[in-house]
């Protein structure tokens, strides 16, 4: 068990270093760092869907709260590490009181979607209706639909005028990628993502067990919050600028895309799934043949269609049986007891 | 949209110019201009005729032998409504692309998000759309009218016209805000009396609770810089309710995306408005610019005042260049600065050296028959709002949007 | 006391225009328990269809209550074959597939159409009550929708049609014990449903400017209101509706039409909350 999660931690190292090594020499750091946070943003509802079992349709509720968050404390504090803390507090807390709300009133899947799709609108049109001078908070008016540009970018902690931003940007945020992807590894592996797991799969049999089921949920959920928070905060710092859109049900449509896309159950499908696609979408804004929105439906619906799990589980199941040709017997093995393992803790 | 083959030829120089990696096209034989629209997406119906409006006066350009005896090239980028794709652009654009010059953003949230990597690269920036005005920045000149140009025009109209009480329902951003104070000031001015004013978000589509509201205030005339297409729906629902025949109504916005061509002569007719373009302005440089665009691109219909802004924005441009007679970026502010103008199909276009912004002809119109005729030319107005704030002469480090306090 | 009067109907006309945008929605989810959520693009397509009829020269009422159905209905129809066939039974899927689906049909609708707001002007002249003048057309959404409500209950309640789908509204298993197809009966469901999503669409489409993403502003609150009214069709499609027009409408009347919207939102999340099952969840229970 140690043993393996010792090759997991190295493993995602080489392939991050070899990753943030080599990208930048095909595509610019500028559009790579907004693929990472995208990265980050699909990877927040990975973990609460793929492995909670919570679709929420709000998810762009806390990346835009986060964005926003950071922008007001920034423009207040004129400094940016604690804005940067609070961009990740403000959304955990909110999905803590939102969850516990939703959770302890046994809401589930379809009355769970409509409750995150409406907060999400009510934070979408209150934002996009404070034009007025009188919404401010500190000295950061909210600004209504044209959003909050010329707040204070991320700077190294203690020098607000040591700003970070181009390639420097890119490897910070790439490391803070990294460790995030680290820390929900290490969580998932824990008897709390491991619980988290059961409760996807059967939430009756775990609450019969004993367990919380309720709190867990709503612990879960504000973990992928604050996730997403933190990816917004990082978005702000890198659009210079946060506007009403980052709420919209288009922007909350596209996460649940990429996660779809990419593979739900696995750490690495949602974030390829979002960087992959966002990239299509940049690369589509050069040519005028087809409309993109169409694109982009389209690929949901076949996905959806012919490729439910995604593309991480399809490919590694691939994998497995090229693999598996060989010899059989032996995957079993291997298979049955690492379930073994896995039951035993 | 028939295609011929000089939009061909431009489209496809553009798609190359984007392409292709940087280092293939070389900096020294052409002259680049960068330009960033939103040609599909929901705000399509403005970035397309801007884009067709920003081709046609490039190809003029080259067609009389380019400037500075070199070829001026197209990198476009589609933003597809997403403010997102702005700041990336805006990169590619300026850093990658190098270009010598960027036109382009349509909403004010775009404009602000790229046009601090316009002014950290040094790249010169044109912003071509009416707006709310106050923006103080040295590196970037803007081609629209603004509020008080407007509403300066067509409130004293409008009220001899109609009555001295006055409603005011504006979109709820940051441009209808701004806007509705004017109007408010305006109307004091006259001698006027403000009896309501209401905000709408942008996609807000029912009007029927604020046209009983508007009838309980009993104004003489209604004044509504309404945005979009939700909001066209307000038009429509006045008319339906058999209003239109007795409180005459004033817009500052509507018909700036060809919108009288949507409504019909029953619901549109003896609207008021007041901008630097309509397509019945009857002067030569009107004339010749609608003939070049249909022989361009087939049909004319849909150029607007924002297109004709673009269009003009690219002639301010090329004229500054021939003066500086360089693409150092000091030296064609310098040009721009001695107040340079052009004739453009809107009438003369002048550029205030305090603020970066224009002076225009401004146009009283009203709705008729889908057309928006022409009632008076108030000739060169100051964009006195922009002015009461900048002044680049004195400042010329300043870089904020003022909020103009009246 | 006019004003009254004017509030009154502008009361029973948010009612009824919620009933109709979300009648479509609520008869694909009764029988079904498909979420459709291209639901608003299908009425987006109901208000081009009806324009194109018009403009084609067609009568207006026969563009609205015949034209934007039917050809809305066909298309239903081919995305149930196409799509939603395959996913009968994985709520969550149908989903996403139905969002993927009103993703292409606002492409499809931006190529053919373009992005410029287009409409249609309102064939009702305007109406005096009192000193106040309303808008007629109204009164004409208020009449389609007490039409389409007693429609929908004579029809479930007194014909064989009716009674085969209640059936297997209820026990899709042993309808088809019975001999009744589901697959046939779900294919004809989701026709009836397009259809009246295309009908709202249409109906709708005099009163706004329509652009091909206008279908996103209806969705939503479709959505709330059939979730919120519950398992019952017609009880609960009525008692969400009517709820929630009449919080719309006070709160738009006292203070703002966006305040509005967010008390609907509010209620929407408190009605769930205390409701989990909706409305018809707890009351009216077994009824239509």
């Amino acid at each position: 068990m140690q043993d393996r999660m010792g090759k997991d931690v190295l493993m995602t190292l080489v392939v991050a270093g070899l990753l943030i090594w080599l990208l930048p020499q095909l595509v610019s750091t500028y559009t790579l760092t907004v693929l990472i946070i995208y990265g980050m943003l699909g990877f927040s509802l990975g973990l609460i869907w793929g492995f909670g079992g919570i679709l929420c349709f709000g998810q762009a509720a806390f990346f835009g709260l986060g964005a926003y968050t950071y922008a007001i404390a920034a423009i207040n504090i004129g400094e940016s590490t604690l804005p940067m803390i609070i961009a990740i507090l403000v959304p955990a807390i909110a999905a803590l009181l939102l969850g516990a709300m939703m959770f302890y009133g046994r809401l589930t899947d379809v009355y769970l979607g409509v409750i995150t799709l409406v907060v999400t609108l009510i934070l979408f049109k209150f934002i996009n209706s404070t034009a007025g001078p009188q919404y401010m908070i500190g000295t950061a008016r909210l600004g209504g639909f044209n959003g909050i540009p010329g707040f204070q970018t991320l700077n190294v902690p203690g020098d607000p005028d040591a700003y970070i931003w181009g390639d420097a940007y890119f490897y910070v945020c790439a490391v803070i990628m990294v460790l995030v992807y680290l820390l929900v590894s290490a969580l998932l592996r824990s008897s709390f993502g491991r619980i988290a797991v059961g409760i996807r799969e059967n939430e009756t049999r775990m609450s019969l067990m004993g367990y919380d089921v309720a709190a867990r949920k709503t612990i879960l959920f504000a973990i992928g919050a604050a996730i997403a928070g933190l990816a917004g905060a990082l978005f702000a710092n890198w659009g210079e600028i946060v506007t009403p859109g980052l709420f919209s049900l288009g922007q909350s449509a596209e996460i649940i895309i990429w996660c779809i896309v990419g593979g739900l159950g696995t750490r690495s499908g949602p974030i390829l799934g979002a960087a992959g696609l966002a990239y299509l979408k940049f690369a589509l804004g050069q040519q005028s043949l087809i409309d993109n929105t169409l694109i982009t439906g389209l690929i949901l619906v076949l996905f959806v269609l012919f490729l439910p799990k995604g593309l991480v589980p399809a490919i590694s199941s691939l994998w497995k049986v090229s693999f598996a040709r060989r010899s059989p017997s032996r995957v079993h093995q291997a298979r049955r007891i690492r379930n073994r393992g896995r039951a035993n803790g | 949209m028939s295609l011929d083959r000089r939009a061909f030829l431009g489209g496809t120089a553009a798609m190359t110019g984007a392409a292709m990696l940087p280092s293939f096209a070389s900096a020294a034989e052409t002259i680049k201009l960068g330009s960033i629209l939103d040609t599909s997406g929901i705000f399509d119906a403005y970035g397309k005729p801007m884009d067709m409006a920003m081709r046609l006066a490039v190809d003029e350009v080259n067609a009389s032998g380019g400037l500075l005896g070199k070829q001026v090239e197209v990198s476009g980028y589609d933003t597809q409504s997403d403010m997102a794709l702005y700041s990336q652009y805006a990169q590619q654009l300026t850093r990658q692309d190098r270009v010598d010059v960027v036109h382009g953003g349509i909403l004010s949230a775009s404009r602000e998000a790229i046009r601090q990597t316009m002014r950290k690269t040094k790249t010169l920036y044109f912003y071509n759309v009416l707006y709310e005005g106050g923006v103080c920045d040295r590196n970037i000149f803007i081609n629209g009218v603004t509020p008080a140009q407007q509403v300066e025009a067509l409130v004293p109209y409008a009220m001899k016209k109609a009555g001295k009480k006055v409603y005011v329902l504006a979109a709820d951003y940051n441009y209808g805000q701004i806007t509705a104070r004017w109007i408010q000031k305006f109307v004091a001015d006259n001698g006027g009396e403000t009896v309501g004013l209401d905000f709408f978000p942008l996609d807000v589509s029912d009007f029927g609770s604020t046209i009983a509201k508007i009838q309980t205030a009993a104004p003489d005339l209604v004044i509504a810089p309404l945005v979009g297409g939700a909001h066209l729906s307000f038009f429509r629902q006045w008319a339906a309710a058999g209003m239109k025949d007795r409180i005459p109504l004033a817009s500052t916005t509507l018909g700036v995306g060809n919108e009288q061509l949507v409504l019909t002569p029953e619901e549109g007719n003896g609207i008021m408005v007041a901008y630097n373009y309509s397509q019945q302005l009857d002067t030569p440089a009107n004339a010749a610019f609608k003939a070049s665009w249909l022989a361009a691109f087939g049909d004319n219909s849909n150029i607007h005042e924002t297109a004709v802004s673009t269009y003009q924005g690219v002639k301010t441009w090329a004229k500054a260049v021939e003066m500086a007679g360089s693409l150092d970026r000091d030296s064609i502010i310098d040009a721009l600065e001695t107040g340079i103008s052009i004739e453009g199909p809107g009438g003369k276009v002048t550029v205030d050296p305090k603020t970066h912004h224009a002076v225009l002809d401004v146009h009283l119109m009203e709705f008729e028959d889908q057309r928006m005729k022409v009632i008076e030319t108030l000739p060169q107005r100051q964009p006195i709002d922009t002015q009461s704030v900048c002044d680049l002469a004195a400042s010329p480090n300043d870089n904020t949007q003022y909020e103009i306090q009246i | 006391m006019d004003l009254s009067v004017v509030i009154l109907v502008e009361m029973l006309y948010a009612v009824a225009s919620l009933v109709l945008i979300s009648a479509g929605l609520a008869v694909v989810f009764g029988m079904m328990k498909v979420i459709n959520l291209a639901h608003g693009e299908f009425m987006m397509m109901g208000g081009y269809a009806t324009i194109t009829a018009v403009n084609l020269g067609v009568n207006v009422f026969v563009a609205m209550l015949v034209v934007a159905p039917i050809t809305v209905g066909l298309i239903g129809l081919v995305v149930e074959r196409l799509v939603i066939r395959h996913l009968y039974g994985r709520l969550v899927d149908t989903m996403l597939a139905t969002w993927g689906l009103s993703l292409f049909f606002i492409g499809v609708a931006t190529m053919i159409f373009g992005n410029t707001t287009t409409g249609i002007s309102t064939p009702i002249p305007g109406f005096s009550i009192g000193s106040y003048q309303i808008n007629g057309y109204n009164f004409f959404i208020i009449v389609v929708a007490i039409a389409l409500v007693i429609g929908m209950l004579v029809i479930l309640k007194s014909t064989r049609a009716g009674l085969i789908a209640r059936g297997t509204m209820q026990r899709s298993d042993i309808a088809a014990a019975l001999g009744y197809s589901p697959d046939r009966i779900y294919m004809a469901t989701f026709f009836c449903g397009s259809a009246l999503s295309g009908l709202a669409g249409a109906v709708l489409a005099p009163l706004v400017g329509l652009v091909p993403t206008s279908g996103g502003a209806y969705i939503a609150k479709a959505f709330i209101t059939v979730i919120a009214g519950g398992p019952s069709l017609v009880a609960g499609l009525l008692s969400s509706a009517g709820l929630f027009g009449l919080v719309n409408q006070i709160f738009t009347f006292a203070i703002s039409p966006v305040i509005g919207e967010v008390a609907l939102l509010v209620s929407a999340v408190i009605l769930l909350r205390l409701l989990p099952q909706g409305v018809t969840g707890k009351f009216f229970k077994g009824k239509l």
